[in-house]
C-alpha cells in the first residue's frame, strides 16, 4: 500500500514509520505543523510541534530512508481543536483535545488529503491494535497497558479505522525505545509528550484565563450559600479539591469538592465527596468503531479518562444517546469527557458525556 | 526515470569544475603563505580571479571571494550602508531574502529606512517609481539594490536603467541567477557592486564573490587576516575558487537549448492545463525558469506528488519550520496569497534533455488532478 506516516518527531511515530516500510508499504513521512507560531525548542516533556520536533521528524525520515514533507494544518488545528477546547471550557465542560485532534485532524483532514492524493491510509505511532473479523476491521487495546491509547482513538469511525495502521500495538514501550536505538534513530531516548501540546507551559488554567478572561464569581455550596470566590469557573474541574481557597469550613469539617460548574451564572458548586458519586452516564454523538450498539442492554466496560480504569457496566443506545450504567459508582465525572465502551479489549465506541446521575 | 527541474536551487557541478577541484584538493599550500607551496596556490587563486573577472567584465582586483552569495549580498548591503552617512536603502520588493533581510536588519538595528520598489504584474520593477523617488529623496539614499533576475520567476530587471536613474547613488545587483546564463557586463552596466555564486553556475557550493569597485572600502563583516582587500577575512578557499573559475570557463550552459526546453515544457503544460498561468511570461526572462500557477491546487501537495513521480521542482518559500508560505515575489506581482500558494517553479539547466520535458509532462495531468482533489477535501 501507499501510505502517509504521520511523524511528530517522537520515537513512537518514527518506529511506526520504519515498521511500515519493513512491512512492504510505500511510505511517505509527513510532519503536521499544528502551530502557526511554533516555538524553537521543546521544553522537557511538554508541548510538541516545535521547530526542533520537525527537525527530529525529518532526521528520522532520512534515517529510515523515506521522503518527508511538512503539512501545514495549523488553521484546521486551531479551528477544530483549540477553538473547541476553549468553547467547551467556556460552556462548563471538560474536553479532551487529543481525541478531538485524532477525530478531526489526524484521521480526518490528513486521511482525506492522503486519499485524495492517491494514498491508501495513514500510519501513526499510537499504541492500539486493529483486527480483521467477519464484522470488518475492529479497534483493540495495545498490549502495553501503560501506553494503551485506544481511548483517544475511540472517536474513529469504521471508515477511519479502515484507513489507519497502528504498528506499535503489539509491543511494550520499553522495547520500542530499544528498537529505535537499534535502528539508529536519534529520538530513541526522547521524552514522551505529556499534557496538552498547545499549552506548552502546562498551566491549563492560566492559558484559559489569558484567552477567556477571568471573571470573578461565587463558589457556593449545594444550598446556594456563597462560601468563596473564584477567578473564572472554567478553570475548575469536577472532583477538584485543591485550590478552592474556601473561607468557610464545611459544618462537619470534611473536605469539599467541585460538583458542578455553571457557566451561565459563572458559579462553581461544591459539596461533599459522596455527592460526587455517579452511577450512570449519558453520552451524545456516539461513534462506533465496529458493529453498532443497539437498544438492547449489553455487558462491558466503560472508561472515562485516557488512562482511567475500565469500569464494569451495562450499556445500550437510548435514541441518540449512548448510556452506561455502572456496577459501582464513580466519583467525579465531568461532562465533556469522552465515555469509551469496551467489549473485553475491543473498542465498541465512544460518546461525549452530556449528563450524569 | 528521474527528472531534476530545480536548477535554480542548485545545478550539478560540471565535469571540468570537478576535475579542477579534485586537483586543487590534493594540493598543499595556504595562498597567503610566502613559501613555494603558498605561492603556487596563490597563483591558482589569482588565475581563477582573472578568469572570473574576464567573464564578469571587471578588474581582477574587484573580485572579492566570499563563502556564499548570501555573504556577498550581506557584505554589499551592510557595507555600502555603513559607508554612507545617508539612511535610506532602496531595494526591489522581489529581492531574495539574502538582500531583503540584511536591509530589514539595518532598519531594526542601525536606524535605516527601507523603501521597496514595487513591480508590475509581469514582475518588472516600476522605473517611474524609482525615478520619482530619486528625484524627491535622492540625497538621502545610501544605496539601491535590484536583482539582475528574479530567482522565482526568472524575470530580468532593467538594471542599466536603474543605474542611469541612480546617478551617483551606489547600485548593487544580486546576479546569482543571471550570471553565466544571460549576457551580463559589470562594466557596461556601470554597477557599483554585484553578487555571484558558485553552485548556480556549475561550480561548487560554499563559494561566492562580491564584485566591488576598486578603491571603495566598505567595512568588513568578517575580521581577521584581511585576505580579501580587508573587506573579507578568512583563508582563501582555493579548491572552490579554482573550480568556480573552471565552471565559468566551461560555459556548459547553452541558453538557446535551455530556452527551447523551457518553451516545449510551457507549451505542453498549457495544452494539458489550459487554466495554468505562467507568471512573468510577458517580461524578458532567464532561459531556464518557469513559474506556473495551477489554480485550485496547493503547491506543497503538488511538490509531494511530483516528487513521488520522480520529478523535482520547487515551491516558492518556506518558513523556518518548513511550512510552505505565500511567495512575497508573486504577491508583489499582485497575486493573492491563495494563488501564490498554487504555484510551482520548474527550472531547467545544462543537463536537461527533451526526454526530461516529455517525462515531466507525462506525469503532470495526474499530479494536477490529485492536487485539485486534495485541495478540495481541505476546503470541506
Amino acid at each position: 500500500m501507499k501510505i502517509i506516516a504521520a511523524m511528530s518527531g517522537g520515537v513512537d511515530s518514527a518506529v511506526a514509520a520504519a515498521r511500515a516500510v519493513e512491512a512492504g508499504h510505500e511510505v511517505i513521512g509527513v510532519h503536521l505543523a499544528l502551530s502557526a507560531n511554533p516555538q524553537k525548542y521543546r521544553s522537557g516533556a511538554r508541548g510538541c510541534c516545535t521547530i526542533e520536533d520537525s527537525h527530529d521528524a525529518r532526521r528520522a525520515a532520512d534515517v529510515i530512508g523515506i521522503p518527508f514533507y511538512i503539512w501545514d494544518m495549523a488553521d484546521e488545528f486551531h479551528d477544530e481543536v483549540v477553538e473547541n477546547f476553549m468553547s467547551e471550557y467556556a460552556a462548563g465542560r471538560t474536553p479532551n483535545p487529543c481525541l478531538r485532534c485524532n477525530e478531526k485532524i489526524k484521521f480526518a483532514a490528513v486521511l482525506d488529503r492522503a486519499k485524495a492524493m492517491g494514498f491508501d491510509g495513514v500510519v501513526t505511532g499510537h499504541y492500539a491494535r486493529t483486527r480483521e473479523s467477519d464484522a470488518g476491521r475492529t479497534l483493540h487495546r495495545a498490549v502495553d497497558p501503560l501506553k494503551d491509547q485506544s481511548y483517544v482513538l475511540a472517536v474513529l469511525n469504521r471508515e477511519q479505522i479502515d484507513g489507519a495502521i497502528f504498528p506499535l500495538g503489539d509491543t511494550e514501550k520499553v522495547d520500542i525505545r530499544i528498537e529505535a536505538e537499534k535502528r539508529g534513530l536519534a529520538v530513541a531516548q526522547k521524552p514522551d509528550s505529556h499534557d496538552i501540546c498547545f499549552v506548552p507551559s502546562g498551566d491549563n488554567a492560566g492559558w484559559l484565563r489569558d484567552r477567556l478572561g477571568s471573571e470573578v464569581g461565587p463558589i457556593v455550596d449545594q444550598d446556594g450559600t456563597k462560601i468563596g470566590e473564584h477567578n473564572g469557573a472554567y478553570t475548575y474541574t469536577i472532583g477538584q479539591r485543591k485550590g478552592l481557597g474556601l473561607s468557610v469550613a464545611a459544618p462537619d469539617g470534611a473536605p469539599r469538592f467541585v460538583l458542578k460548574i455553571e457557566p451561565v451564572t459563572n458559579t462553581v458548586v461544591v459539596g461533599a465527596r459522596e455527592d460526587l458519586a455517579v452511577s450512570s452516564m449519558r453520552g451524545e454523538k456516539p461513534i462506533f468503531c465496529g458493529p453498532e450498539v443497539g437498544a438492547a442492554p449489553a455487558r462491558g466496560f466503560v472508561q472515562v479518562r485516557a488512562h482511567g480504569a475500565a469500569l464494569d457496566c451495562t450499556y445500550y443506545l437510548d435514541g441518540a444517546h449512548l448510556v452506561a450504567e455502572l456496577d459501582e459508582p464513580l466519583l467525579g465525572l465531568a461532562t465533556g469527557q469522552a465515555m469509551v465502551i469496551y467489549d473485553g479489549d475491543r473498542v465498541v465506541g465512544s460518546a461525549t458525556i452530556c449528563e450524569t446521575a | 526515470m528521474s527528472v531534476y527541474l530545480d536548477h535554480a536551487a542548485t545545478t550539478p557541478m560540471c565535469e571540468s569544475a570537478i576535475g579542477a577541484m579534485n586537483t586543487a584538493l590534493r594540493k598543499l599550500g595556504n595562498p597567503s603563505s610566502l613559501h613555494t607551496q603558498g605561492r603556487s596556490t596563490r597563483k591558482d587563486v589569482e588565475d581563477a580571479r582573472e578568469k572570473i573577472a574576464r567573464a564578469a567584465h571587471c578588474q581582477p582586483s574587484e573580485v572579492i571571494f566570499t563563502g556564499s552569495g548570501t555573504e556577498a549580498n550581506n557584505a554589499a548591503i551592510k557595507g555600502l550602508y555603513w559607508n554612507s552617512p545617508k539612511k535610506v536603502i532602496v531595494v526591489s520588493s522581489i529581492e531574495h531574502h539574502a538582500v531583503l533581510d540584511p536591509a530589514l536588519w539595518l532598519v531594526e538595528h542601525e536606524g535605516a529606512e527601507l523603501i521597496q520598489i514595487p513591480v508590475t504584474s509581469a514582475g518588472v520593477i516600476d522605473l517611474d517609481f524609482l525615478s520619482a523617488l530619486v528625484t524627491s529623496r535622492g540625497s538621502e539614499i545610501a544605496l539601491i539594490s535590484v536583482m539582475h533576475s528574479n530567482n522565482e520567476t526568472g524575470v530580468i530587471q532593467p538594471i542599466a536603467e536603474v543605474v542611469k536613474i541612480a546617478g551617483d547613488i551606489p547600485v548593487h545587483t544580486d546576479a546569482v541567477q543571471s550570471f553565466s546564463k544571460v549576457p551580463l557586463s559589470y562594466k557596461d552596466l556601470g554597477l557599483f557592486a554585484m553578487t555571484i555564486s558558485g553552485h548556480k553556475v556549475g561550480g561548487p557550493l560554499g563559494i561566492g564573490a562580491l564584485i566591488l569597485r576598486r578603491a571603495v572600502e566598505i567595512p568588513a563583516l568578517l575580521h581577521g587576516g584581511g585576505q580579501e582587500r580587508d573587506i573579507r577575512s578568512g583563508t582563501l578557499n582555493a579548491p572552490s575558487i579554482v573550480a568556480l573559475a573552471a565552471a565559468i570557463e566551461a560555459q556548459a550552459y547553452d541558453a538557446a537549448e535551455v530556452s527551447k526546453l523551457r518553451s516545449h515544457f510551457e507549451e505542453g503544460v498549457l495544452r494539458a492545463r489550459p487554466d495554468a498561468v505562467i507568471n512573468g511570461q510577458s517580461a524578458p526572462r532567464l532561459p531556464g525558469i518557469s513559474n506556473i500557477t495551477f489554480p485550485g491546487t496547493q503547491s506543497d501537495s503538488l511538490l509531494l506528488l511530483m516528487d513521488s513521480e520522480k520529478v523535482s521542482c520547487s515551491t516558492g518559500a518556506a518558513c523556518t519550520a518548513g511550512v510552505h508560505r505565500p511567495s512575497h515575489v508573486l504577491m508583489a506581482m499582485g497575486l493573492t496569497d491563495i494563488v501564490s500558494q498554487s504555484s510551482l517553479r520548474f527550472s531547467f539547466g545544462a543537463t536537461n534533455t527533451q526526454a526530461d520535458v516529455d517525462y515531466a509532462l507525462s506525469v503532470l495531468p495526474t499530479v494536477i488532478e490529485r492536487g485539485l482533489a486534495a485541495n478540495a477535501v481541505g476546503k470541506k
